[in-house]
């Protein structure tokens, strides 16, 4: 569905008032990652690795500096108009709906830009109507929206001429617990029911883990990770944090197959692997326990953790192109 | 190409039917431009409290001039007005929704967003030109009419094509807008006095360069037998729709060229 082979794009961006300098930016560096049909894959990074970039490559905005690119069999810089027909876009960040009117004309509106046969465009919609529940704001102007209900819209936007590929970036950016789970359960219908591929860049760790058996991961334009995600959490993530607030300050606890981390008066940092559950019981047995929290890794931690282990020379891949080692770089 | 005008009608009906719902706020807007735009004329007028021509024109031929200009720079405001906000578009990003549709990215900016508060500067822009033509006596002829309704398209046609080819700098600048101004909404005040009262520079600037001079100066001297105080070619005054033709295919171009560069560069 998607193939990646040493793709790389690099700006020129001028620096300096009066004594213009050239400077060119890697946003992206020579990555090669290749996708088949019906994978939902997850695109992490930091921001500014090139997660972004990389999809506008994906979907043919912009044109690469070197590599090569097929997406559904097609060359996306120079198939724009036609590759846009077969794939889907989402920008959490950006509006595609249209901002004065009700959300139900922007997709009688996106009906006729993609030529969706009228028949079609009923099923999807009643589909998408009854999945994301659009009826209670269906009539409503679009700037009326919340974030929540603007998100299931955008979804909805970009589904409704029957995409076979799928480009999120940041869709549950900003959601609330209830609304992230909303679109996350519909992502992962879309991908089973429909086969629909998916791939989603986010720098939310909840989001991969709920969706995505494998995951790439890009750091200032090089990718570091290609592989599944029980692995690379066996490998950097596994340790989460336990957040203690006891009654009164007290010295470290010593508590089996836990490191203190940090303390500070009453409250302690406890790391482990493992479920919490038999731990958070170990640590009210030992002292009068107030509250506690327990901390995933966050994306930046996990790339902290890759690279001090030992960035590996090699991207670690499970899966690599067929056609053996890539050729050299032009 | 009929699918794309259905299309684009589709879009711009859409827009007029969500601002229709504010009725008050839209017959307030209009009413609002329609006066405005007076005071424009009203500058026009006071220079003739002064004298009695300007160069060889009199102030009903004046007008005349000016509400051909009017017209086409209202409907041309109406049609792509909001092209002097495209550099925040493209900061936004938004810019990059219309790449990922399967449609040219030119016609989706077209039909993006049409505001109905600017059909008052039209309006106002025919009532002065019944009234000058109410005043003017003008010998009608067949070739006469066709080259007064002609003006209007064609005038738009170069209006929007100059407004591209500027508007393309967005894709550089990001931040160009006010130089933009100068040439559009600042080329269209030139075009409203007769050309022959600038000093020769200017003249084939309008003439030439951004050919504005062909929206109302051109057809007007042919609408009004006139004789060309500057000696051009009578074939000019007849040039207008050949020249919309040209300026579409200059600013087609330009814009191709932007996005262009745009796709590989920008982001």
């Amino acid at each position: 569905m998607i193939e990646v082979e040493q793709l790389a794009k690099r700006f020129v961006v001028r620096r300096g008032r009066f004594r213009r300098e050239r400077h060119v930016v890697e946003a992206v560096r020579d990555i090669s990652f290749r996708v088949e049909r019906g994978e939902l894959l997850g695109y992490l990074g930091p921001n500014g690795a090139g997660k972004s970039t990389t999809i506008k490559m994906l979907t043919g905005i912009l044109v690469p500096s070197s590599g090569r690119v097929v997406v559904a069999g097609m060359t996306p810089s120079r198939q724009r108009i036609e590759l846009a027909k077969r794939i889907g876009a989402m920008f959490g960040q950006r509006i595609q709906l249209w901002w004065d009117l009700p959300l139900l004309d922007s997709f009688e509106l996106l009906r006729h830009i993609y030529k969706v046969p009228a028949d079609r465009y009923r099923t999807n919609l009643a589909r998408f109507r009854d999945v994301l529940d659009l009826d209670p704001f269906l009539h409503t102007p679009v700037r009326q929206l919340s974030l929540g209900q603007r998100i299931r819209g955008e979804l909805t936007a970009a589904m409704l001429h029957g995409p076979e590929l799928l480009f999120l970036d940041e869709p549950t950016i900003g959601l609330d617990v209830v609304a992230k789970q909303r679109v996350r359960d519909f992502l992962i219908g879309i991908n089973r029911q429909d086969g629909v591929t998916v791939l989603l860049t986010t720098h939310d760790l909840g989001d991969i883990e709920r969706m995505c058996e494998r995951l790439l991961v890009i750091d200032h334009g090089s990718l570091i990770w290609d592989g599944a995600i029980t692995e690379l959490r066996e490998r950097y993530g596994a340790e989460r944090t336990l957040i203690v607030d006891l009654e009164e300050p007290a010295p470290p606890l010593d508590i089996p197959g836990t490191r203190v981390e940090r303390v500070d008066g009453p409250r302690q940092w406890l790391r482990f692997r493992g479920p919490a559950a038999e731990l958070t019981a170990r640590v009210a047995a030992n002292a009068g326990l107030v509250d506690l929290q327990i901390a995933e890794p966050d994306i930046e931690e996990i790339v902290r953790r890759i690279y001090s282990t030992g960035r590996p020379a090699e991207v670690h891949q499970e899966r690599r192109p067929g056609d053996g080692p890539a050729a050299g770089a032009e | 190409m009929a699918e794309a005008v259905l299309l684009w009608g589709r879009l711009v009906g859409a827009q007029i039917r969500s601002q229709a719902q504010y009725r008050v706020s839209l017959a307030l807007e209009l009413s609002g431009t329609f006066l405005l735009s007076f005071l424009d004329f009203l500058a026009i007028l006071v220079i003739f409290e002064n004298t009695p021509r300007l160069a060889e024109w009199n102030v009903r031929e004046v007008a005349f001039l000016y509400a051909l200009s009017s017209i086409s720079f209202a409907l041309t405001d109406l049609l792509i007005g909001h092209l002097d906000q495209f550099p925040q578009k493209i900061r936004d990003g938004n810019f990059d929704i219309m790449l990922v549709r399967p449609r040219g990215t030119l016609f989706q900016v077209l039909g993006s967003d049409f505001q109905m508060r600017r059909l008052g500067r039209a309006t106002q822009g025919i009532v002065v030109l019944v009234y000058a033509l109410s005043t003017l006596h003008v010998h009608w002829t067949v070739a006469r009419v066709v080259v007064l309704l002609v003006s209007v398209p064609a005038g738009i046609v170069i209006f929007a094509s100059v407004w591209v080819v500027f508007g393309c700098l967005a894709f550089w600048t990001t931040d160009g807008g006010e130089f933009t101004n100068a040439f559009t909404y600042g080329g269209t005040f030139l075009a409203q006095y007769p050309i022959d009262i600038y000093s020769a520079w200017l003249r084939r600037f309008l003439a030439y360069a951004v050919p504005l001079a062909f929206v109302c100066y051109f057809p007007a001297l042919f609408v009004l037998g006139k004789h060309d105080p500057l000696g051009l070619p009578r074939v000019l005054q007849l040039a207008s729709p050949l020249v919309g033709v040209l300026a579409a295919t200059v600013a087609g171009i330009a814009w191709r060229f932007a996005v262009r560069h745009y796709r590989s560069a920008g982001g």
